[in-house]
C-alpha cells in the first residue's frame, strides 16, 4: 500500500487495454461457463430419466468450474501484475459495418475473483441442496436452473462486452424468476416471481439503454472499446450512461427506489435466497459499477447518485431488517442493506472500489452462510420462517448454532472476523471522503449489530416458544459441512487483505487512491466497534431482557408499523407507478374503444351503408343500365357540343 | 330532294310503328320498310353498291334471321306492353326527346359547307372506288372483318348446338315417366284433348267443349292464345245463330243439334250453354280432362 | 342536294331506335332497334361520304353493315338458348345478375 495520488493511477487504468489472447490453461475459459450451461441443458430437457442422477450432475457441473478457476487463479498469481487480463474470443456475433460485437471472454483480477465466489459459494450452496430439496418431488429441476444461473452469472462476470454481459444480465433475471417461483403452485411464490421480473424489467431498461448509448456516442460497446473512448467522451455523456448504468444496478442489486422485490424474492427455496439473493446475484450491481469505473471516475455526478444510493438503501435495508418476524426477510433486507455499502463503497471512485469487492467476497461467505443456516432452522422446524414460534434451538442444533453465530460475528463487524475488515475499510474511505456519508455509514453498522443480535437472541437463545408438534433437530451431513466450510470462511475471509492483498490484485483494474483521514485509522475502527456494542446491547435490552410474545404486536409505534410494511415501498409504488399506469391504460384503452376504433369502425359503416343503398342500382334489369347509357351519351354529347359552340 | 321529303316522313312513321307494334312480327315488317327506304337513299346519294347490301344482305339475309327466330321463339308475354319498371317509360322519354334534339342541334351546327359530291371518287364508278379503298387503305380492317364473320358463325353453333348428356328416353322410359306422374300429380297420361271440330269452322283455334259445356283449354295450343286468336265454342254459336236466321230456319234444328229440351229459347238463351250434364256430347269433343 | 335532311333524318331514326331498347321487352325487337339505330348510323355515314367528296364513309357503312350482321347472328343464338332454358325472350326476365 504505497502512497500513490489518483491522477496517475487512473491514467493507468485507462490505458490498461488490449489484453492477452488467451492460451494455455486459459483456453479452457469458455468451459467454465459452459458445463453449467450444459449440465443445466441436460437436466432441463432430459426430462426424468435424469431424476436418479441429476442433483449429482448439477453440483458436479459448478465443482468442475470451481477447480478450472482455482487453476487459472494460480496462474494468473504467476503472471505479472500488469499482464493479468486474458481476454478468449469466441465467435463473431454481430457484424455490421462499423459496429461488431464478438462474443468474446475477458479474464482479468476483478472477474477472476467472481468467478471463484460464485462456482465456490455456489458449488457449497448445491451440494447444501442435495439435503435441503431432498424430498422434493421436482428436484432434478431445480438443479437445472441452479445450473442456469450459474453459467449466466459467469457470462455476466466474464463477457467482454456489455452486450453479452447484457445476456448474462437477462440470464440471471430469467434463472432469478424461475427459482423464486419455483414452488409455482404457491400464489405467493408465481407473485413474487413475477414482481422480480417487472422490477427488474425496469432496471433492464437503463441497462439497454446504457448499452444503446454507448453504440451510438462511442461506436462500440467492448469494455476496452469504451474504456478508450470514455477518456475523451463530455462530461454529459458520461453522466447519462453512468445515471444509466445505477438505474440497471439498482435494479438488479435492489437498491432504492427499485428496492421492493428482494424481500418477496424470499419465497424461493432457501438455497436460491443464499446463492442468488444475497451471495451472487444482487451484486452483480456492483460488479456492473465496478467494472464500469472508467466512466464512474469521468462522472461525479453519477458517483454522487451511486453514493446517495447506498446509503439510502445501506439504512433503509437496516431499518427493515429491525422488524421483520420472517428470519428470511430480516436476512433479506440485510442483505439490501449490506449491498447498499458496497455501492457506497463503489461510488467513492478508486478510494473504494476494492474495498466494495472485498466488502462483496465477505458478505458472499458470510451471508450465505447465514442463509443455509436459516434454511437449516427452517428444515428442522417444518418450514416456519416466523421467528416468534423459535427460541432456544442452540442445545438441539449445536452446529447450525455455532455456524451461525459466525456468520453473526463476521456480519456485525465483530474484531478479526471477515466482517470486521471490509467493514472497518468502507467506514475509513467512507470519512475520508465525506462526513455526513461516514456517520451514516456507521449508524447503520449500529443498526446491523441491532437487529442481528435480535435475530440470533429470538432465534437461538431466548426461551423456546414453538409447539409441541415441532421436533427440532440437527439437519444432515450433507447440509451441515457445507455450513461448516461457509462458518471457516466468514471467519477467516479476512486473510483475503492481509498484506493489502485484495487491493493490490484488483489496482490494474479499477486503480487505487488511499483514503486521508484526519485521525487515526484506529480511532474509526474502535468508533465502530463502540457502535456496533452498542447495537449489540440495546437488542439485548430489549430483546433478551424481556419475553418474546408469541404473536406480533399489533400496536407498535409508527416506526415499527412503516418498518415492517417495508418502509411504504410498496405502497409508494403502487401510488405513483401502478395506479397512475392503470388510470392512464384505462384510459388509453376507453380511447382506443370509442375513438380509434370508432372512426375506423363509423367510417366503415358508414361506407358500407352507403353501398349497401348504392348496390340498389345493380337491379338487374337490361333495359335499366341501357338507360344510364344513354344518359351517359347524352352528356357526353352535351360536352361535345359546349367545346365546339365555345 | 322530292323523293326524299316523301320518304323521310313515311320512314320516320314506320319507324315509330316499328317500336309501337304490339306483335314483334309487325315490327319487322316495318323494319323491313324502313331499311328499304335506306336503301333507296343511299341509291340517291351516290351510293349503289351499299344500295344492293342493304338490299340483299339487311333486308334479305338479317331480317329473314329474325322472322326466323321468331317462329323458333313464338309468342309469349313479353310482347305485352306494360311497363314494368317504375319510371322507365318517362325517363325514356325525356331521355329520348333530349338526345335526338341534341342529336339534330349536333347536326344543324356541325354540316355548314356545301356538299362537295362524289364526282370526282367516281371517277372508276362506285364500285371499283370501294373496291380500291378496301384492298388497299382498309385491307388490315376487313381481314379482321372476315375472322369476325368466321367467328360469329362458330359462336352461334356452338350456342345453339344442345348437348345431349343423357342417353335418349326410350319409349318405355317415357311411358313410365308419365304414369309415374299421374300417380303423383294427377296429370292425364293419355294424349291432349284435339280442338274443337265443328263442321263450319277450321277447329284448330277452337277449343275443345267438355261434357260440362265449358271450353278446354288444353285441346288448342298455348302460342294461339297468346296471340289472342282463340274463339270459343260460345262465340261460334253467334254464327250459328246468324246462320239459322238468314236460312229461316226455326228452332227445331237447333233443338236436334244443341239441346235436348225441345224448347226455343231466345237468341241470348241460345247462347248460353248451361254447365248441366244435359248437354249431350259435343261434336267431336273428346277432351275429359 | 344539301345534306341536313338526310342528317336530320339520321338522327330521328336513331333516337327512335334508342328509345325502342329502353321501352321493349322483346328481346327480339330489342334487338331490331339496335339494327336501326345502326342503320341510322349508316345513313349518316353514307350522307357525309357525299359531303366530303370521298368513299370513306361508304367503307365505314359497308365494316358497320358486315359486324352488325356477326352481331346478329350471335346475338340471336344467344336469344335462342335463353329461351331454350328460361322459356321466356323478356329481357327482364334475365335479371338474376343484380345486388
Amino acid at each position: 500500500m504505497s502512497p500513490m495520488t489518483a491522477l496517475p493511477v487512473l491514467s493507468e487504468t485507462a490505458s490498461a487495454v488490449a489484453p492477452a489472447q488467451a492460451g494455455g490453461v486459459y483456453s479452457l475459459l469458455w468451459l467454465v461457463v459452459a458445463l453449467p450451461a450444459v449440465s443445466a441443458a441436460i437436466l432441463l430437457l432430459g426430462g426424468r430419466s435424469t431424476n436418479a442422477w441429476g442433483h449429482l450432475l448439477g453440483c458436479a457441473a459448478p465443482i468442475a468450474s470451481f477447480a478450472l478457476g482455482v487453476l487459472m487463479f494460480v496462474s494468473l498469481l504467476t503472471r505479472d501484475a500488469h499482464d493479468r487480463a486474458i481476454e478468449q474470443h469466441l465467435f463473431d456475433w454481430i457484424t455490421t459495418g462499423s459496429y461488431d460485437v464478438d462474443a468474446g471472454l475477458l479474464l482479468d483480477p476483478l472477474s477472476m475473483l467472481f468467478v471463484l465466489l460464485i462456482t465456490g459459494v455456489g458449488s457449497i450452496i448445491h451440494v447444501y441442496s442435495i439435503g435441503y430439496m431432498a424430498e422434493d418431488p421436482r428436484r432434478r429441476r431445480f438443479f437445472g436452473q441452479l445450473n442456469l444461473f450459474v453459467a449466466a452469472m459467469l457470462l455476466l462476470v466474464l463477457g467482454s462486452d456489455y452486450l453479452v454481459l447484457f445476456v448474462g444480465w437477462e440470464g440471471v433475471g430469467l434463472a432469478s424468476y424461475l427459482l423464486i417461483g419455483f414452488w409455482q403452485h404457491k400464489h405467493s411464490a408465481a407473485t413474487a416471481a413475477k414482481k422480480a421480473f417487472v422490477v427488474n424489467r425496469v432496471g433492464d431498461m437503463g441497462m439497454a439503454l446504457a448499452v444503446m448509448l454507448m453504440f451510438a456516442t462511442f461506436g462500440t460497446t467492448s469494455f476496452v472499446g469504451v474504456s478508450a473512448a470514455a477518456e475523451g467522451a463530455s462530461t454529459a455523456t458520461l453522466t447519462a450512461l453512468g445515471l444509466l448504468l445505477l438505474l440497471g444496478a439498482c435494479g438488479k442489486s435492489a437498491q432504492v427506489p427499485l428496492q421492493s422485490w428482494l424481500l418477496d424474492a424470499m419465497e424461493g427455496p432457501t438455497p436460491v435466497s443464499a446463492l442468488i439473493h444475497a451471495a451472487t446475484m444482487v451484486t452483480a450491481g456492483v460488479y456492473l459499477v465496478t467494472r464500469s469505473n472508467f466512466i464512474f471516475n469521468e462522472a461525479p455526478t453519477a458517483q454522487t447518485a451511486v453514493v446517495i444510493v447506498g446509503l439510502v438503501t445501506a439504512l433503509w435495508g437496516a431499518i427493515i431488517g429491525c422488524a421483520k418476524d420472517d428470519i428470511k426477510k430480516a436476512l433479506a433486507g440485510s442483505t439490501m442493506s449490506q449491498i447498499g455499502y458496497m455501492h457506497l463503497a463503489a461510488g467513492l471512485g478508486p478510494i473504494g472500489y476494492a474495498f466494495a469487492i472485498f466488502h462483496l467476497l465477505t458478505h458472499g461467505f458470510f451471508k450465505a452462510n447465514l442463509f443455509l443456516g436459516a434454511g437449516s432452522v427452517m428444515h428442522s422446524m417444518n418450514d416456519e420462517v416466523d421467528m416468534r414460534r423459535y427460541g432456544g434451538l442452540a442445545p438441539l442444533m449445536p452446529i447450525t448454532f455455532l455456524t451461525f453465530a459466525m456468520g453473526y460475528l463476521a456480519i456485525i463487524g465483530f474484531p478479526l472476523f471477515s466482517g470486521f475488515w471490509s467493514k472497518d475499510l468502507i467506514l475509513e474511505a467512507a470519512f475520508a471522503e465525506n462526513l455526513v456519508v461516514g456517520f451514516g455509514a456507521l449508524l447503520g453498522a449500529g443498526i446491523t449489530a441491532f437487529y442481528m443480535t435480535r435475530v440470533m437472541l429470538m432465534t437461538f437463545l431466548s426461551p423456546k416458544r414453538w409447539a409441541d408438534d415441532v421436533h427440532p433437530h440437527e439437519s444432515p451431513r450433507v447440509m451441515t459441512v457445507p455450513l461448516l466450510v461457509l462458518a471457516a470462511l466468514s471467519a477467516v475471509g479476512g486473510v483475503l487483505y492481509l498484506g493489502g492483498w485484495v487491493v493490490d490484485w484488483l489496482t490494474p483494474v479499477v486503480g487505487e487512491e488511499h483514503p486521508e483521514l484526519g485521525v487515526p485509522v484506529w480511532v474509526i475502527s474502535l468508533a465502530a466497534v463502540a457502535v456496533v456494542a452498542a447495537g449489540v446491547a440495546v437488542a439485548w435490552v430489549l430483546v433478551a431482557k424481556r419475553d418474546v410474545p408469541r404473536e406480533a404486536p399489533v400496536r407498535v409505534s409508527v416506526f415499527t408499523t412503516a418498518a415492517r410494511a417495508d418502509l411504504f415501498g410498496d405502497a409508494l409504488n403502487e401510488a405513483v407507478f401502478m395506479r397512475p399506469g392503470q388510470h392512464l391504460t384505462r384510459s388509453l384503452v376507453y380511447v382506443d374503444n370509442r375513438g380509434v376504433d370508432g372512426t375506423v369502425n363509423g367510417l366503415g359503416g358508414l361506407i358500407g351503408g352507403a353501398s349497401g343503398r348504392l348496390r340498389r342500382l345493380q337491379t338487374g334489369f337490361v333495359r335499366s343500365y341501357a338507360l344510364t347509357m344513354v344518359a351517359g351519351a347524352f352528356v357526353v354529347v352535351v360536352a361535345l357540343l359546349a367545346a365546339n359552340l365555345s | 330532294m322530292i323523293a326524299f321529303w316523301i320518304l323521310a316522313p313515311l320512314a320516320v312513321l314506320a319507324a315509330l310503328a316499328m317500336v309501337a307494334a304490339r306483335k314483334a312480327v309487325h315490327s319487322a315488317l316495318m323494319l323491313a320498310y324502313v331499311m328499304i327506304t335506306l336503301a333507296i337513299l343511299y341509291a340517291m346519294q351516290d351510293a349503289p353498291f351499299l344500295f344492293a347490301v342493304q338490299v340483299i344482305v339487311y333486308t334479305g339475309a338479317v331480317l329473314m334471321l329474325f322472322l326466323f327466330v321468331l317462329m323458333l321463339v313464338g309468342v309469349d308475354a313479353s310482347d305485352s306492353l306494360v311497363e314494368t319498371i317504375k319510371g322507365q317509360r318517362l325517363l325514356a322519354v325525356l331521355a329520348g326527346l333530349g338526345f335526338g334534339v341534341l342529336l339534330v342541334l349536333g347536326v344543324a351546327q356541325a354540316v355548314v359547307s356545301a356538299p362537295v359530291g362524289l364526282e370526282a371518287a367516281h371517277a372508276q364508278g362506285n364500285v371499283v372506288g370501294l373496291a380500291e379503298l378496301l384492298f388497299t387503305k382498309y385491307v388490315f380492317a376487313f381481314e379482321v372483318t372476315g375472322a369476325l364473320l368466321i367467328t360469329a358463325a362458330l359462336a352461334a353453333m356452338v350456342l345453339a348446338h344442345r348437348e345431349r348428356l343423357t342417353p335418349k328416353p326410350t319409349q318405355r322410359d317415357l311411358a313410365e315417366a308419365r304414369l309415374r306422374e299421374y300417380a303423383e300429380t294427377g296429370r292425364h297420361p293419355g294424349p291432349l284433348p284435339p280442338p274443337g271440330v265443328y263442321s263450319r269452322h277450321n277447329a284448330v283455334d277452337t277449343p275443345a267443349l267438355l261434357p260440362d259445356g265449358r271450353a278446354s283449354d288444353l285441346s288448342v295450343s298455348r302460342t294461339l292464345r297468346a296471340r289472342g286468336t282463340l274463339r270459343s265454342a260460345p262465340e261460334l254459336a253467334d254464327d250459328v245463330d246468324e246462320t239459322l236466321r238468314k236460312i229461316g230456319a226455326t228452332g227445331r234444328t237447333r233443338t236436334v243439334g244443341d239441346r235436348a229440351a225441345g224448347e226455343v229459347g231466345p237468341p241470348t238463351e241460345g247462347r248460353t250453354f248451361p254447365a248441366s250434364g244435359e248437354q249431350p256430347d259435343g261434336d267431336g269433343t273428346g277432351g275429359d280432362s | 342536294m344539301s345534306t341536313e335532311p338526310f342528317l336530320v333524318l339520321s338522327a330521328l331514326l336513331f333516337t327512335i331506335g334508342a328509345f325502342g331498347v329502353l321501352i321493349r321487352r322483346n328481346a327480339i325487337v330489342v334487338f331490331m332497334c339496335v339494327e336501326l339505330m345502326l342503320n341510322a348510323a349508316n345513313l349518316a355515314f353514307v350522307t357525309f361520304a357525299r359531303h366530303h367528296g370521298n368513299l370513306d364513309g361508304q367503307i365505314a357503312a359497308f365494316f358497320v353493315m358486315v359486324v352488325a350482321a356477326a352481331e346478329v347472328v350471335v346475338g340471336l343464338a344467344i336469344i335462342v338458348t335463353i329461351f331454350r332454358t328460361r322459356r321466356s325472350a323478356s329481357v327482364d326476365d334475365a335479371s338474376l345478375l343484380k345486388y
